[in-house]
């Protein structure tokens, strides 16, 4: 068995411990009358103007954007970052000039605005 | 090659058969310390909602749960086997399965995380080599779950409150992970057990946080956010958004959620934890260990989950302590923060680290 199996089990029973609470409504749970506006989205009582899912802020997206280059770029410090003393120092010193760049297209961000919200 | 004798034939048979048990028997044998292991999760996470409820009361000046079971013990159960009875309602113009699976997926996430905390000396599900980076992969996930009940409720509240955990949530990564990089920098491995070895000499003075008090504070910070406590619980302000992606839950679907932000919390105090205040050891210099303590034994190991224990709830208690202190941030004060203070902050912390391990070296 590899090192990962216990992993593999452990997702399955997690997977269980969190997938059984979803039925067990079905057998417990008490069944009074329904009727439509019990069942409509709450909106501090009146009926639900239009559809929740049209518009939303671009800014939201634009966080995402955002999220995409430092994201990718930890991932790919996590092998470099295990045995730096294992990889001579002209790696070393590779990944830093990396991690610099990255600091100035972060700081060019910064000063376009793309990180603030006005 | 064609076998004719029989015999031959009911060895191997017999023989397959052995090794077929022998899995059987090795799957039986992980599922022990895997029930173990999701039974201590719940108890912790029934402490926890007791602790909450006491410790918020006592900030309060109120008196708390008191008449389920001695001291209200009892009360996280009465709470749960109530919301069991609820009534299991579903929008009526929601997306039913992504509004089912949702919390499942939340609580899935951060229930897989708990597979790499070493609770003691050996006392790991998995020691994996690349154990820290696991957490993280898997943490995630979480804000998917929230992001899917959110727009499966088809409710305005519930899709912002979904909105803003993904956001939240990704923003607060980066530095998290920076912070967790400077820590498997200095400690020369991303495994969680070699983390807590590293800082086992010179006592407390051996800690992470000594050597990394900017990623400690930094780690602090992005980890109360992960776990959406205030003052940076705006994916589920009340008075804004209604409890944001839960608007629509009831019945035990509520209660995944409940449940899986308590895990989360207690996952990240674990990880403060084993990342900056040496896990299991005993931490105090010069202390002399009777032979029956040592590392290893029975009465070690219940002492050293003691320890870990004892380390992450001063931390639970901090974290509570915090919800009634700090006012709620607004979304724009929230995305400068994470990305114009703790970004900056974290890279500086892991340029620096890295320049000393290289002169270092």
């Amino acid at each position: 068995m590899s090192e990962f199996s216990p992993i593999c089990i452990y997702l399955v029973i997690s997977s269980l411990v969190s997938l059984i609470p979803l039925g067990l409504p079905f057998l417990f749970s008490s069944n009074s009358s329904t009727y439509p506006e019990k069942l409509s989205a709450y909106e501090c009582g009146f009926d639900p103007s239009g559809d929740a899912r049209s518009r939303f802020d671009i800014r939201f997206y634009l966080v995402s954007i955002l999220f995409i280059i430092p994201d990718p770029e930890v991932t790919f410090s996590f092998p470099w970052a295990v045995p730096p003393n294992k990889i001579d120092p002209f790696g070393s010193w590779s990944m830093m000039a990396f991690l610099l760049i990255l600091t100035i297209g972060s700081l060019y961000e910064w000063k376009r605005g793309a990180s603030d919200r006005e | 090659m064609i076998i004719d004798n029989t015999t031959e034939l009911q060895a191997i048979h017999s023989f397959s058969r052995l090794e077929f048990l022998k899995e059987v028997y090795g799957i039986i044998w992980v599922l022990v310390p895997i029930l173990t292991l999701v039974l201590g999760i719940t108890l912790g996470v029934l402490v926890i909602v007791w602790l909450e409820r006491e410790i918020s009361a006592g900030i309060q000046q109120r008196i708390g749960p008191e008449y389920a079971g001695p001291l209200g013990i009892l009360q996280a159960l009465a709470d749960g086997v109530k919301l069991l009875f609820k009534e299991n309602l579903f929008p009526s113009r929601g997306d039913t399965r992504l509004f089912s699976i949702g919390p499942s997926i939340a609580v899935i996430s951060i229930l897989l995380s708990y597979s790499v905390i070493p609770f003691g000396y050996r006392l790991i599900l998995a020691d994996l080599s690349i154990g820290v980076f696991l957490w993280i992969a898997v943490s995630s996930l979480a804000p998917v779950g929230l992001l899917m009940s959110g727009y499966g409720s088809n409710n305005k509240y519930s899709f912002l409150g979904g909105l803003r955990a993904a956001a939240q949530s990704i923003s607060y990564e980066i530095p998290l992970t920076l912070c967790v990089l400077s820590i498997s920098l200095l400690s020369n491995s991303s495994s969680t057990v070699d983390i807590v070895e590293a800082q086992s000499k010179y006592g407390f003075w051996g800690w992470n946080l000594w050597r990394q008090p900017i990623g400690f504070i930094v780690f602090l910070i992005s980890s109360l956010a992960e776990c959406e406590r205030l003052p940076f619980d705006l994916p589920e302000a009340e008075e804004e958004l209604v409890a944001g992606y839960q608007t629509e839950y009831s019945g035990i679907k509520f209660g995944l959620f409940y449940v899986a932000s308590y895990l989360n919390l207690l996952v990240s105090s674990l990880f403060v934890t084993v990342l900056y205040l040496g896990g299991w050891n005993l931490s105090i210099p010069y202390i002399f260990v009777p032979e029956l303590f040592e590392r290893g034994k029975v009465f070690g190991t219940i002492i050293g989950i003691f320890i870990t224990l004892a380390k992450t709830y001063l931390f639970l208690f901090i974290s509570i302590a915090t919800r009634w202190t700090l006012p709620r941030l607004r979304m724009d004060q929230l995305l400068n923060l994470g990305w114009k203070f703790l970004l900056p902050i974290s890279l500086g912390n892991l340029l620096l680290t890295t320049s000393f391990q290289l002169l270092s070296l």
